[in-house]
C-alpha cells in the first residue's frame, strides 16, 4: 500500500516536471491563428462578432487574455450555450489554449465580441484586431468581413 | 410521550410533508411557465399581442391573419444567435420564391428599451426586407414573449451593454394564428425553406 502510494507520488511528480519544463522555452511561434473572419454589423448595431481558430503547436498551455481593435471600444470573449433552446451569452475572462489543441470560435459557440462598435463593419472590408496571449504575446490580425449573419467567410454565405 | 405531544408531532410532520409537496408543485408550475418553449401540443403557444412596428404604428396579431406567421424573438445587441436566425430566415424566404408571399416573417424584440422603432429599422436593413420588426413598451413585448412561452432574462450590467438570455426558436403559426411548429433559429435557410414548404403543403394552403 505504502509502495503504491509512493509510486503514484513519484509518477505525478514526473508528470508535473514534464508538463512544466517546456514552458521555459519561448512560445511565440507555437500559437497559430487560422481563418479569422467577422460578420458585417447592421447599421447602428452596438455589437459585432469575430471568429477564428487558434492552434497551440507548442507543448505548454497558453492563454488568450485580451483583444483590442480600433473598431470597437471593448473586445470580450463570449461563449454561447443553448440550453433547451435558451441562448445564453457569457463573457469569459480568458481562454486557455492547451498544447496540441485547436480552439475554434464559431457561430453558436464562442465568439470574439466587439462591444461599442464605433464604425459599421461592412462586408468585403478588413479591419485590424490584436490578440494578446499570456506567453505568445501580441498577435496582429487583419479580419475580413462577411455578410451579417454569415456562418463563415469562405462559403460566401 | 403524552397523547397531546404525539398529536402535535404527527400534525407537524404532516404539515411539513404537505408544505413540501405544495412547494414542489408550485416550483414545477413556475419552472414550466418560465422555461423555453414547451412544444407539447396540449400547451397553447401564441395568442393575441399588441406591439409597435418600425414606423411607430400600433399593430396586433390580427393584422397578419391569412398569412403564415414566422416569429423570431431576439434583440439587436446580440451579434451571434440573432443575426444567424435572421440570416437563415432571409435565405429561406429567398429560396421559397413566390411561396414566401404566404409568409409574414416577424422579428419581435425582447429588449424594447434599446430596440426602438428606429434602431430596428436600421438593423433590419441587413436582412430580407420582408422581415417586419416589432417593438413596444416593455409590458407589450413581455406579454408577447409570455404568450409564446419565450424565456427572457436580462442580465445585470453597469452600463447599457447588458445581455439578454432568450429562447431562440422560430415559431410557425398557421393563417388562423394557431401554433404549428417550431424551427431552431440556427437551421440553415435551405432546410428551413423545405420544412416551411412541406408544412404549408400539408395544410393545403
Ligand atoms: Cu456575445
Amino acid at each position: 500500500m505504502t509502495y503504491r502510494l509512493l509510486l503514484v507520488l513519484a509518477l505525478s511528480m514526473c508528470v508535473g516536471i514534464a508538463g512544466q519544463a517546456p514552458a521555459q522555452t519561448p512560445a511565440a511561434s507555437t500559437i497559430a491563428i487560422e481563418q479569422p473572419w467577422a460578420r458585417a454589423t447592421p447599421a447602428g448595431a452596438k455589437t459585432g462578432a469575430a471568429y477564428l481558430t487558434i492552434i497551440n503547436r507548442g507543448s505548454a498551455a497558453d492563454r488568450l487574455v485580451s483583444a483590442s481593435t480600433p473598431m470597437a471600444s471593448k473586445v470580450q470573449f463570449h461563449v454561447e450555450t443553448n440550453d433547451n433552446g435558451i441562448m445564453r451569452m457569457r463573457a469569459l475572462p480568458s481562454v486557455e489554449i492547451h498544447p496540441g489543441v485547436t480552439v475554434t470560435f464559431k457561430p453558436g459557440g464562442m465568439h470574439i465580441m466587439l462591444v461599442g462598435v464605433k464604425q459599421q463593419l461592412k462586408e468585403g472590408q478588413t479591419f485590424p484586431l490584436v490578440l494578446e496571449f499570456e506567453k505568445a504575446g501580441e498577435i496582429d490580425l487583419q479580419i475580413p468581413v462577411a455578410k451579417a449573419g454569415a456562418m463563415g467567410v469562405m462559403k460566401g454565405m | 410521550m403524552s397523547r397531546r405531544t404525539t398529536l402535535i408531532a404527527v400534525l407537524a410532520v404532516s404539515l411539513l410533508v404537505l408544505c413540501g409537496a405544495w412547494l414542489t408543485v408550485a416550483l414545477t408550475i413556475h419552472r414550466n411557465s418560465t422555461q423555453a418553449a414547451d412544444t407539447s401540443p396540449n400547451t397553447a403557444i401564441g395568442g393575441a399581442f399588441t406591439l409597435v412596428d418600425t414606423r411607430g404604428k400600433t399593430v396586433t396579431d390580427q393584422a397578419y391573419r391569412g398569412k403564415w406567421m414566422l416569429i423570431y424573438f431576439g434583440y439587436t445587441f446580440c451579434p451571434d444567435a440573432c443575426p444567424t436566425a435572421l440570416n437563415n430566415i432571409s435565405a429561406a424566404l429567398e429560396k421559397l420564391g413566390s411561396e414566401a408571399d404566404k409568409i409574414e416573417p416577424l422579428f419581435i424584440t425582447v429588449d424594447p428599451k434599446r430596440d426602438t422603432p428606429q434602431v430596428m429599422t436600421d438593423y433590419l436593413k441587413s436582412f430580407d426586407s420582408r422581415i417586419v420588426g416589432l417593438t413596444g413598451s416593455k409590458t407589450q413585448t413581455d406579454a408577447a414573449a409570455h404568450a409564446y412561452r419565450v424565456y427572457v432574462s436580462a442580465q445585470k450590467s453597469d452600463g447599457d451593454d447588458y445581455l439578454v438570455d432568450h429562447s431562440a426558436y422560430i415559431y410557425v403559426m398557421n393563417p388562423q394564428g394557431k401554433f404549428v411548429s417550431v424551427i431552431p433559429g440556427d437551421m440553415a435557410g435551405d432546410k428551413m425553406a423545405d420544412q416551411l414548404r412541406a408544412t404549408m403543403a400539408h395544410a393545403g394552403t
